[in-house]
C-alpha cells in the first residue's frame, strides 16, 4: 500500500473514535497496550542496566538487596520480555493491515496482554524479592528442571505461560492470515514468529551432558537473535518502509526475500560460532568461522535497504521520526550485529576474547540496534495512528528524534568503552606470559566502566525524553503526499 | 512488476539478465563460496602434507563427469533461453527437462562417492582436509538440488506459454543460478580435487 488508506467505522466512541478514523481496521488497536507494556520494561530494564553498570565499580552497590547476578538477570529478562511485546504488538497491528481483514480474535489479544503482563511482572518479582534458589523450589523446578541457564531463567511455569501466550498470539495471527491477503511481508513475519516460538521449545530440553545442555541452549538463543528473529527484523521494517516512503511493494518485497535467504544460510550453521570452546567437535571452528563471515552481509543488506527505500521514496510522510528509527535500524543494526559481531567470531581471535568485554559491547550494539530500533520504528509509526493521527506534533517529532539521537550516540559510546575494556581485558588476563587474575585486570579497566556508565546516564535520559515525547501536544502536520 | 528490478536482456542490453534480485543472491553465494576457498587454501597452506594425503585418495574418473554434466546443463539451459527467444516452446520446456536430467546425473554419481568415503570410514573429523572436501562438496550438492528445483519449477511454469520473447526475466534468472552452480563446480572440481 502506498497511500495511508483511512476507514471510518461505525460506532467509535471517544477517543476511540480518532484512533479508529486513524486505522485500517479497529482491532489493530489491540497492539497498543502491547507497545506501551514494551515501553515500561525498556525503562526498567534501563534502570537495571544502570544499576549494574554502577556495580562494575562499586561491587557491593545495593549489596545484598539487589546482587550483580540478580541485576544481570532482571537487566536481560526484561530486554527479551518487552522486545517480545514489541514484537507482539507489531504482529496484532501489520498481519491485519497485511491480510487485508479484522483481527480473528481481537478479544483473546487483549486476554493473552495481561496473561503475558502479569507473568512477567510475577517472574521478576520472584526474582527481586527471593534468592534464585528459593524461587526454584517454590516454582517446583524439579517436577522439570529448566531454571538456572543464562537467559532462561525463568520458572518452568513462566515458560509454559510463555508458551501458551505464544500459541494464542501465533493462532490468532495464523487465522487471520488464513483467511484474509498472503503478502510476502506477512508470510516473513508469520515464518519469524513461528520459529520464535518453536525454537524457544528447547528450553525445556535440559540434559544432564554439559556440552548438549550448551549445544542445544544456542538453539534458543542463537537461533532467535541470528536467525528467526531477523526475520520479523526485516518484515517490520519492510511494512514500515512500504508504509512511509511509498516504495512500490514488489521492490520492497525482493529485498526481503533476498535478506532472508542470506540470513537463513549464513546464520544457521553460523551458530557454530558458540561452539568453539564447548567440547563438540573440531570441524564447528571452520563452520563457525565461515558462515558466521557471512552474517555481516544481511544486515548490510538492510542498511543499503532502508536508505534505498528512502531514497526512491513517492512520498513525503509526515512521521519524520518513524523515517529517522527506520534508517537508524539499518545502520545500527549492520554496526553492532554485523561489525561488532565479525570482529570476535573467527575462531582464532574468539580463543582470546569469548566470554569478554567485546561480547558485551557486541551485545549492546547489536540487541539496541537491531531489536530495540526495529520495536522503536514500529511504534513511532504506529502509536501515532493508534492515537489517531497520521503523525505526531512537529514538536513531539523534534522530541522524538532528539531522543534517537541521545539513545544512539549513548550506545555507540557504551559500546566503544566496552570494546575499550575488553582490549584491557584481553591483553591484560589473556595473553602475554604473566596473565593476570580475572579480577585483577578488571581493575585496569574501570575507567572505561565509569565512561560507560556515565554514557548509560545519557542513555537514560534519551529514554526519559523518549517517553515524556508521547505526551507532547501541538500541531500536526498532515501534508502527506 | 517494477521495470528497473526485472528486466530481460533481451529488452535492454545494458541491464543483467533475469532478476536483479537474483544477482544480488548470486554475488552473495559466490561470497559465501569464496570464503570457503579462501579458507580452504589458508588451511592447505599450513598442513599441505594432510591435504595431499586425502586428494591421492580422490579418483578423478567420476568428478571428471560431473563436470562434464554440469557444463552439458549449462549448455543446455542456455539453449532453453535461446529456444524461447525464438518461440519455439515445446524445444525450449524439452531443454530445461534435460537440464534437470543432467543435474540428476550428478547428483546420483555424487551420492555414489560420498557413499563411498563414508563406508571408508571418513567423517568430519577424520582430518582438515576431509572436513573441507565433506563440507564444500555436500554444501555445493544442495546448490545442485536447489538450482534443479529452480529449473524444473520453470519447466513446469513454461507449460502455459508464459515466456515469451520480451518475457523471459523467469527463465533467464533460473539460468542464471544454473551458471553459479555450474561456475562454482569448476572452481570447486580445480581446486578439491585437481589441484594437488
Amino acid at each position: 500500500m502506498s497511500t495511508s488508506t483511512t476507514a471510518v467505522l461505525d460506532t467509535p466512541r471517544g477517543v476511540e473514535e480518532h484512533a479508529a478514523t486513524r486505522l485500517k481496521y479497529r482491532s489493530q488497536a489491540v497492539a497498543k497496550p502491547y507497545f506501551i507494556a514494551a515501553i515500561g520494561l525498556f525503562f526498567g530494564q534501563i534502570v537495571f542496566g544502570l544499576i549494574m553498570g554502577l556495580q562494575y565499580v562499586i561491587g557491593d552497590f545495593l549489596f545484598p538487596e539487589i546482587p550483580f547476578n540478580v541485576a544481570r538477570m532482571v537487566h536481560t529478562n526484561l530486554l527479551i520480555v518487552w522486545l517480545l511485546f514489541g514484537f507482539m504488538g507489531a504482529g496484532y497491528y501489520l498481519i491485519p493491515e497485511e491480510s487485508e481483514r479484522e483481527l480473528h480474535s481481537p478479544k483473546l489479544a487483549i486476554i493473552t496482554f495481561w496473561v503475558f503482563l502479569v507473568a512477567g511482572a510475577l517472574t521478576i518479582v520472584g526474582y527481586l524479592s527471593v534468592p534464585y534458589a528459593t524461587l526454584a523450589k517454590l516454582t517446583h523446578n524439579e517436577i522439570l528442571p529448566t531454571m538456572g541457564r543464562e537467559f532462561l531463567e525463568q520458572p518452568t511455569i513462566t515458560k509454559v505461560g510463555i508458551v501458551l501466550v505464544a500459541l494464542s498470539f501465533l493462532y490468532n495471527l495464523s487465522m487471520t492470515v488464513l483467511s484474509g491477503r498472503k503478502t510476502s511481508v506477512s508470510l516473513v513475519m508469520m515464518l519469524g514468529l513461528w520459529g520464535l516460538a518453536i525454537f524457544f521449545l528447547f528450553s525445556f530440553y535440559n540434559p544432564t551432558n554439559l556440552v548438549l545442555d550448551k549445544y542445544f541452549w544456542w538453539y534458543v538463543v542463537h537461533l532467535w537473535v541470528e536467525g528467526v528473529w531477523e526475520l520479523i527484523m526485516g518484515a517490520m521494517l519492510a511494512f514500515v518502509l512500504i508504509k512511509v516512503t511509498g516504495v512500490d511493494r514488489e521492490v520492497v518485497e525482493k529485498w526481503l526475500y533476498v535478506i532472508i535467504a542470506m540470513t537463513l544460510i549464513s546464520g544457521i550453521i553460523g551458530t557454530g560460532h558458540h561452539y568453539y570452546w564447548i567440547g563438540t567437535p573440531g570441524y564447528w571452528q571452520w563452520w563457525g568461522s565461515i558462515f558466521s563471515a557471512i552474517e555481516p552481509i544481511p544486515f548490510f543488506m538492510m542498511t543499503l535497504f532502508s536508505f534505498n527505500m528512502v531514497n526512491r521514496r513517492r512520498r513525503e510522510h509526515p512521521n519524520k521520526a518513524a523515517v529517522l528509527w527506520a534508517l537508524g535500524t539499518g545502520v545500527m543494526a549492520f554496526l553492532g550485529a554485523g561489525v561488532w559481531g565479525f570482529l570476535h567470531t573467527l575462531a582464532p581471535v574468539n580463543y582470546l576474547t569469548h566470554g569478554t568485554q567485546l561480547t558485551a559491547a557486541h551485545g549492546h550494539m547489536a540487541f539496541y540496534g537491531a531489536y530495540a530500533m526495529v520495536v522503536i520504528t514500529m511504534i513511532s509509526y504506529t502509536m501515532p495512528k493508534l492515537r489517531g493521527r497520521e503523525a505526531n506534533s512537529r514538536g513531539a517529532q523534534k522530541l522524538e528524534m532528539v531522543s534517537f539521537w541521545l539513545m544512539t550516540l549513548a550506545m555507540v559510546a557504551i559500546t566503544l568503552f566496552l570494546t575499550a575494556a575488553g582490549y584491557v581485558q584481553v591483553s591484560l588476563q589473556r595473553m602475554g606470559t604473566t596473565p593476570m587474575p580475572f579480577m585483577v585486570a578488571q581493575d585496569h579497566a574501570a575507567t572505561y566502566y565509569w565512561l560507560r556508565e556515565a554514557s548509560g546516564v545519557v542513555f537514560f535520559i534519551g529514554l526519559a525524553l523518549y517517553i515524556i515525547s508521547f505526551f507532547v501536544k501541538g500541531k500536526t502536520d498532515e501534508a502527506a503526499h | 512488476m517494477n521495470q528497473s528490478v526485472t528486466l530481460s536482456a533481451s529488452a535492454n542490453p545494458r541491464e543483467v539478465p533475469g532478476d536483479l534480485a537474483m544477482w544480488f543472491f548470486i554475488l552473495a553465494e559466490l561470497l559465501v563460496f569464496g570464503v570457503f576457498f579462501l579458507a580452504y587454501g589458508y588451511a592447505r597452506a599450513h598442513d599441505p602434507a594432510t591435504f595431499v594425503a586425502g586428494q591421492r585418495q580422490l579418483a578423478l574418473g567420476v568428478p571428471t563427469v560431473n563436470t562434464l554434466l554440469l557444463i552439458a546443463g549449462s549448455a543446455s539451459v542456455s539453449a532453453a533461453v535461446r529456444a524461447f527467444v525464438l518461440d519455439r516452446q515445446r524445444t525450449a520446456r524439452r531443454l530445461l527437462w534435460l537440464t534437470v536430467a543432467l543435474g540428476m546425473g550428478f547428483v546420483v554419481l555424487k551420492c555414489g562417492e560420498f557413499a563411498g568415503k563414508f563406508a571408508a570410514g571418513i567423517t568430519l573429523s577424520s582430518d582438515t582436509f576431509w572436513m573441507f572436501y565433506l563440507s564444500l562438496t555436500f554444501f555445493h550438492f544442495l546448490h545442485v538440488i536447489l538450482g534443479m528445483v529452480i529449473i524444473g519449477a520453470v519447466a513446469v511454469y513454461a507449460r502455459d506459454g508464459r515466456y515469451r520473447p520480451g518475457q523471459l526475466a523467469g527463465v533467464e534468472t533460473a539460468a542464471a543460478y544454473w551458471h553459479m552452480v555450474d561456475l562454482v563446480w569448476v572452481v570447486l572440481f580445480a581446486l578439491v580435487y585437481v589441484a594437488r
